[in-house]
């Protein structure tokens, strides 16, 4: 089992000798990305600091490299785990550079004076992580994005086999976000670094992980792949009851559906039904959807925001059945919106719901005006 | 390397103006001497005038305490990660005052003459009470000022006790305790003076030889354990020699206010970096520039009189920890389940 980088036995976390988790079994090898998830205060970061000996365990061991890190001394730590936290640091007139030269720490000598070959090796990973240019600047006055790039820098200078952290997204901008994943991935690829880390967005958290572990109530309640995680029941199940729901292909998060009769009739495919759905779902207006294909793009979102949607078959044209069952809905609602501007053989029976709309008077236009923004009959 | 030659250079201007500090202290008083007699007076090797007897004992107590006191300082606003922190607003250089002059008063009371190094002892027992008060304070304030204002609240106790203490002294020793617990650096002996530079040498050589790990202490403990540093040990070590320095001041010369946060505090502004293995060098010539030209002040203002060090140190000093608490960038709190 020399191929394992980091692994914890039968390891109990928690404050004060109070069992928080217990029964972690952890087993991470290089070149492997396992992300913590779960709903905020599960104890994601407790595991973590309890792993970077932040936190005395409870029970239990954790092994680097195949040795019980009790016994490790500090030294030998430090040369083979990193970490970038989530603790705020703010050290007096400190360049990025100088921050970032920080993890040089276990290789310096007894005064910490950086050599040649240090500085180069501190230069190389501000370059990594695509920083080179700040390193001159002030610490304390550079962005959150970019400080958390630095503190990765910092992380990879003391050149270790694992790297910990602890949501390394968190304040982080949609893309800085993407570009810190991105240079993580590229490390893990190239280092062969193992990397252990919480993340609180599952849609990240699927994209990037090789092995992804729940924590929920007093344990690690299930752990694998992504792909097996990841499902809409499960999701539900883990962040208990949320109002909403999960879409697993995308990793995307669906507000809840309006409840009540439909009152809107949106007729659509293809993606064009997206935003008429989200905008009135926005306004509290219950609609139904149709005829969709269940291969749609509009589909998924359909089904989580609509209080009805009128489905046919995957690579199916539209059939008479479910035309008959759309027109009866429609003809129930007091407004039909119609966002779709092309028609073929497949969505024909679209084309003709759009005729019956016209005829009964009860389409309006979409994109809507201000009308749509303050429609009638909702006081 | 490019900020080496700024270090160098703001050394030197550090080295000069303690040198010429020490000469014009020297050399003002109540008998003027020019650099002249002085040298001349030098060359001419020990005697009892008044430059070998009164002056140079003065001086030297007066740059080398200084040093201490924002060296002690440093450490302690390493320590709390605040910049108002130092031994005197901790309330440490009065829990010193209290212990010496208890045994001051305990001991000249029946006769005994009290030793430097008893002294010394006494105040580092002191200082490590009131370190003890402070440690268990701040693991419950969280705030910075409030952990201050707690120090203050220690110092005030403190000082209530030794004046009690000193008003029930005998008559004799009152005059010079009560000199003594205002801070002064008159009637320095030359005993005292090879006493305090041998203790606060061998402070500053550990302080300087745990340069590396300050540093990282500077990130945070979280990053510092991260890098290697026994945090236990590494805490335990910054607490006795920020304390035994500022003990030997006390010892010595009595509580003197505000050098330790204002002499660090101009140094970090001077040199442009907070990196130990040139702050705290730079640290002590800065403290002793700082309490040599006070001396000078406290001495030659309003003389014959002495003035107590404790207040010209307080008239530049607290200026400067007023502007540190204004300038503090609020907000921005860590953020740590």
């Amino acid at each position: 089992m020399s191929d394992v980088r980091l692994r914890t036995e039968d390891l109990s976390v928690g404050y004060n000798g109070r069992e928080l988790i217990r029964g972690i079994a952890l087993s991470l090898r290089p070149g492997e990305i396992m992300t913590l998830i779960g709903p905020n205060g599960a104890g994601k970061s407790t595991i973590l600091k309890s792993v970077i000996r932040q936190l005395a365990l409870v029970r239990g061991t954790v092994c680097l490299d195949g040795r019980d890190m009790a016994g490790l001394r500090e030294g030998d730590v430090a040369r083979r785990m990193s970490v970038v936290m989530t603790s705020h640091i703010s050290p007096e007139l400190m360049t990025c550079f100088d921050v970032a030269a920080t993890g040089r720490y276990p290789y310096t000598g007894r005064l910490g004076i950086l050599t040649r070959e240090d500085r180069e090796k501190v230069a190389q990973c501000l370059e990594l992580v695509h920083a080179a240019e700040l390193a001159d600047q002030d610490f304390s006055r550079i962005s959150d994005g970019q400080r958390q790039r630095v503190l990765l820098a910092r992380a990879l200078c003391q050149e270790p086999e694992v790297l910990v952290l602890d949501e390394p997204t968190s304040f982080l901008d949609i893309r800085h976000k993407l570009e810190l994943l991105a240079i993580l991935k590229d490390m893990v690829r190239r280092r062969r670094l193992a990397v252990l880390m919480s993340l609180h967005e599952l849609d990240l958290a699927q994209k990037i992980s090789d092995q992804v572990v729940c924590v929920h109530g007093d344990k690690i309640e299930r752990q694998g792949p992504p792909e097996e995680i990841f499902t809409p029941d499960y999701m539900r199940q883990l962040y208990g009851g949320a109002r909403g729901s999960y879409n697993a292909l995308f990793g995307s998060l669906e507000l809840e559906a309006v409840a009540g009769a439909p009152e809107v009739f949106v007729i659509g495919g293809g993606g064009a039904g997206i935003p008429v759905y989200r905008r009135l779902q926005r306004q509290g207006i219950p609609f139904a959807a149709g005829v969709l294909q269940e291969n749609d793009l509009d589909f998924p979102v359909a089904s989580a925001l609509a209080a009805e949607v009128v489905a046919e078959k995957r690579f199916q044209p539209i059939g008479e059945a479910s035309l008959r069952r759309a027109a009866a809905v429609m003809a129930d609602c007091r407004r039909v919106l119609c966002p779709l501007t092309e028609f073929g053989p497949f969505n024909e029976g679209n084309r003709q719901l759009l005729r019956l709309a016209g005829e009964a008077g009860t389409l309006e236009e979409w994109p809507a005006g201000e009308n749509f923004k303050n429609p009638a009959g909702i006081s | 390397m490019k900020n080496t030659g700024r270090y160098a250079l703001c050394f030197l201007l550090l080295a000069g103006l303690v040198l010429a500090l020490l000469v014009w202290n020297v050399s003002a008083g109540s008998v003027d001497f020019a650099p002249g007699e002085i040298l001349a007076a030098l060359l001419a090797g020990p005697d009892t005038g008044i430059i070998w007897g009164i002056r140079l004992p003065r001086v030297l107590a007066a740059a080398i305490l200084g040093g201490a006191l924002s060296v002690s300082g440093f450490l302690l606003q390493t320590f709390f990660a605040n910049p108002i922190a130092g031994p005197f607003v901790l309330g440490i250089s009065s829990g010193a005052k209290l212990t010496v002059s208890l045994v001051m008063v305990f001991l000249l009371s029946r006769g005994v003459v009290v030793g430097s190094m008893a002294l010394i002892a006494a105040a580092f027992a002191g200082s490590m009470i009131s370190m003890g008060f402070i440690l268990l304070l701040s693991r419950r304030v969280k705030q910075m000022s409030m952990l201050v204002v707690s120090g203050v609240m220690i110092g005030y106790i403190c000082s209530a006790v030794t004046d009690f203490v000193v008003t029930f002294a005998d008559d004799s020793n009152i005059v010079n305790l009560h000199n003594w617990s205002l801070g002064s650096f008159s009637g320095t002996s030359w005993e005292s003076v090879g006493l305090m530079a041998l203790v606060v040498g061998a402070a500053l050589l550990l302080t300087f030889l745990l340069s590396k790990p300050i540093g990282a202490y500077q990130m945070g403990e979280v990053y510092a354990r991260n890098m290697g540093v026994n945090i236990r040990r590494f805490r335990v070590e910054l607490i006795l020699l920020s304390s035994v320095l500022s003990a030997c001041v006390t010892a010595f010369a009595g509580p003197i206010s505000f050098v330790g946060i204002a002499a660090p505090h101009l140094i970090k502004a001077l040199f442009r970096t907070a990196k130990p293995l040139v702050v705290i060098p730079a640290c002590f010539l800065g403290g002793a520039a700082f309490c040599l030209g006070c001396d000078l002040i406290a001495r030659t203002a309003f003389a014959p009189r002495d003035m107590s060090i404790s207040s010209v140190t307080a008239v530049f000093g607290a200026p400067v920890v007023l502007y540190l608490m204004a300038s503090r960038r609020s907000g921005r709190g860590g953020r740590d389940q």
